[in-house]
C-alpha cells in the first residue's frame, strides 16, 4: 500500500515532465494528440532570432553572475566558518534574507532602488540582480563544506613555512573546491532559471531566456516551447547532476 | 607563529565578509528600505510619486476588494501545504523506514530533481496538460467519454495542483530526516506494550516526527503565500493573488507606493511566521539557523 502511493508519487513528479519531452517531438501542432515523430520544432527554434537573443543574454548574466557571486559568496563562508567576529549573528541573518523574502517583493524592492538612484533598467541591471539573490546560497554551501574540515593541514603548511596565501591558494582552495564548484553551479542553475525578478529589472532588449519563454507561454502553447522547455531541462539536469557529484566527492 | 595567528585575526575576517555586507546592504536592505519609505508615498501622476508621508496606502491594502485577495491567497497556500502533506508523509516515510538502505539516496534523489529544473517549465507541463486541447482533454474526448472539454485550467484547482507539484520536495526532505533519525526501538517498544500498528503511528512516530513535519510545512506554506507563477498562469482572471497584485501595482496599474504597502505586509507577515516557527523549534530545543 505504502509502495503504491510511493510509487503513484514519483508518476506524478515525473509524468508532467515526460509528457513535455514526449510532445515536443509530436508532428500535431493543435492537439495533445501523438501523430508522429518530428524535429520539425527544434529546427524552428535553432532559426528564432528572439530566442537564440534570449539564451546569448542569459548566459551573459549567468556567467557575471556566477563568477562575482562565487567569489564573494566564498568569501563569507570562509569568514563564517572559520572567524569569530562582531555582527556575525546579524550577518547569518542577513543571508538567509534572500532565501525567506518573497521574489516578488524582491524584484520589487530593486526595481524601486533602482527608480530611486535613476538607473536606467539594462542587462547590468539583471546581473547585479541576480548576484544579490545568489551570494547567500554560496556562502552556506561553502561554510557547510568548511564544517568538518581539518586545520590542522593548514597549520602544518604554515608550520613548515609557507605564508598565508600559498596556504590558502595551496591547501585551503583545493579543499573547499568541490563546495565552490557545487555553489557555483547552482548560482548559475538558479541564474538561467529565474523569472520574476529577472522581469522587474530587465531593461529593453535585456529579455532573458525564462522572460522569452513567459511571453511566448502567453501568447499559447506550442511545440516550440515544449521543445525548448526539454533543451533547458536537460541543461538543468546536467549542471545539477555535475553540482550533486562535486558536493558528494571526496567528502 | 605569527603569520598563523594572523590569519584569524578579525581584521581577515572584515576583509573576507565586507563585500557580502557591501552587495546585500547595497542590493538587497537598501531597496527594502526604499520600498518602506515608498510605501508611505502618494501615487503621482503617470506612475510618479507625490511626497507623503501618509498611511493612505496600508489602509487601502485592507479594503474588501484586497482582503479578498489576501484570503484567497492564504486559503490555496493553506490547500496546498495540507495536499503537500497528505502526498508527501508516505512517501518520507516509505523511503526512511521501508526502502532498502541502498536504495535510499536514489529514492531522494528522484524527489529532488524535478525542484531543479525551471518552474516556469514545470508550470508550463501543468497547462499543457489541462486546457481545452491538452492532454486530459485530447484524451478523454478521443475516447469518447467527454464530448465538451472539461474546464481544468484557469481554475483554483489548477493554481493548487501546479503549486503542490512545485512544492513536494520541500515537504518530503524534511520529514524523512526526522523519520531517519527516530529511533526504531521505540516503535518496537510500543508494538511489544500492546500498542497496534496505528495506535504506534499516530502516538509515536508523528509526535517524533514532528520537527521535520512542521519546518516542512513552513517551508511550503511560505513560498505558496508570495507565489506569483503559478496563477499568473494556471488561475484565471478572477484568480489574482497576493504575488499578481503586486505585480500588477509595479506594473500596468502604476502604483508603486501602494505596491510597496502590499509587500511590506506580506513581507512582514512572513517575517513573523518564520520567527514563531523559530521560537517553537527553539524551545524544543533545536539548532536555528535564524
Amino acid at each position: 500500500m505504502l509502495r503504491a502511493v510511493t510509487w503513484v508519487v514519483y508518476a506524478f513528479l515525473y509524468a508532467p515532465i515526460a509528457v513535455l519531452v514526449v510532445f515536443s517531438f509530436n508532428s500535431e501542432r493543435q492537439t495533445a494528440i501523438w501523430k508522429h515523430f518530428t524535429l520539425d520544432w527544434y529546427r524552428v527554434l535553432f532559426r528564432d532570432e528572439l530566442i537564440g537573443h534570449a539564451v546569448v543574454n542569459s548566459l551573459i548574466v549567468g556567467v557575471m553572475a556566477t563568477v562575482v557571486a562565487t567569489v564573494i559568496g566564498t568569501m563569507a563562508g570562509l569568514a563564517l566558518a572559520r572567524h569569530e567576529f562582531r555582527g556575525k549573528r546579524a550577518t547569518m541573518s542577513l543571508l538567509y534574507l534572500p532565501v525567506i523574502v518573497p521574489e516578488i517583493v524582491v524584484g520589487a524592492a530593486l526595481v524601486s532602488l533602482f527608480g530611486f538612484i535613476a538607473m536606467r533598467l539594462s542587462l547590468t541591471t539583471v546581473i547585479l540582480a541576480h548576484i544579490a539573490f545568489s551570494i547567500s546560497y554560496v556562502a552556506l554551501v561553502v561554510r557547510a563544506r568548511l564544517a568538518g574540515f581539518d586545520r590542522s593541514l593548514e597549520e602544518a603548511a604554515m608550520d613548515l613555512g609557507a605564508n598565508r596565501w600559498q596556504t590558502f591558494w595551496r591547501v585551503t582552495l583545493p579543499l573547499i573546491a568541490p563546495g565552490v564548484l557545487a555553489g557555483a553551479l547552482l548560482v548559475f542553475t538558479l541564474s538561467i532559471d529565474d523569472y520574476i525578478i529577472t522581469s522587474f529589472v530587465a531593461g529593453p532588449g535585456a529579455t532573458t531566456l525564462p522572460l522569452q519563454i513567459y511571453s511566448m507561454v502567453k501568447t499559447g502553447v506550442t511545440p516550440e516551447i515544449n521543445a525548448v522547455s526539454t533543451l533547458l531541462l536537460v541543461v538543468t539536469i546536467g549542471l545539477i547532476a555535475a553540482a550533486q557529484r562535486l558536493e558528494t566527492s571526496k567528502r | 607563529m605569527k603569520s598563523r595567528s594572523a590569519l584569524r585575526t578579525p581584521h581577515s575576517a572584515f576583509l573576507l565578509i565586507s563585500p557580502t555586507w557591501l552587495v546585500l546592504g547595497l542590493l538587497f536592505l537598501a531597496p527594502l528600505a526604499i520600498m518602506l519609505w515608498l510605501s508611505f508615498q502618494q501615487r503621482g501622476l503617470y506612475g510618479g510619486i507625490e511626497p507623503g508621508p501618509t498611511l493612505a496606502n496600508y489602509v487601502r491594502s485592507f479594503e474588501s476588494g484586497y482582503t479578498i485577495i489576501y484570503a484567497r491567497s492564504v486559503w490555496i497556500a493553506v490547500a496546498t501545504t495540507m495536499t503537500c502533506l497528505l502526498v508527501s508523509y508516505p512517501v518520507a516515510y516509505y523511503i526512511a523506514l521501508k526502502a532498502r538502505p541502498e536504495r535510499k539516496s536514489l529514492l531522494l534523489a528522484l524527489v529532488v530533481i524535478p525542484f531543479w529544473t525551471s518552474f516556469l517549465v514545470r508550470t508550463y507541463a501543468w497547462m499543457f496538460i489541462l486546457r481545452d486541447q491538452g492532454v486530459i482533454n485530447s484524451l478523454l474526448m478521443s475516447l469518447g467519454i467527454i464530448h465538451e472539454p472539461l474546464p481544468l485550467l484557469y481554475t483554483p484547482l489548477a493554481v493548487m495542483i501546479g503549486q503542490v507539484y512545485a512544492e513536494v520536495p520541500f515537504m518530503v526532505l524534511p520529514i524523512y530526516a526526522s523519520l531517519e533519525k527516530l529511533d526504531r526501538s521505540l516503535l518496537e517498544a510500543a508494538r511489544d506494550l500492546g500498542a497496534g500498528a496505528a495506535a504506534a503511528f499516530w502516538r509515536v512516530t508523528v509526535p517524533l516526527a514532528m520537527p521535520g513535519t512542521v519546518a516542512g510545512i513552513v517551508l511550503v506554506f511560505i513560498p505558496s503565500l508570495g507565489t506569483f507563477i503559478t496563477p499568473d498562469l494556471l488561475g484565471g482572471a478572477k484568480g489574482m493573488l497576493v504575488g499578481n497584485l503586486i505585480q500588477n501595482q509595479f506594473g500596468p496599474a502604476l502604483n508603486k507606493p501602494f505596491g510597496s504597502a502590499v509587500a511590506m505586509t506580506l513581507t512582514a507577515f512572513v517575517l513573523a511566521l518564520l520567527w514563531a516557527y523559530a521560537g517553537w523549534a527553539r524551545r524544543r530545543g533545536e539548532e536555528v539557523a535564524l
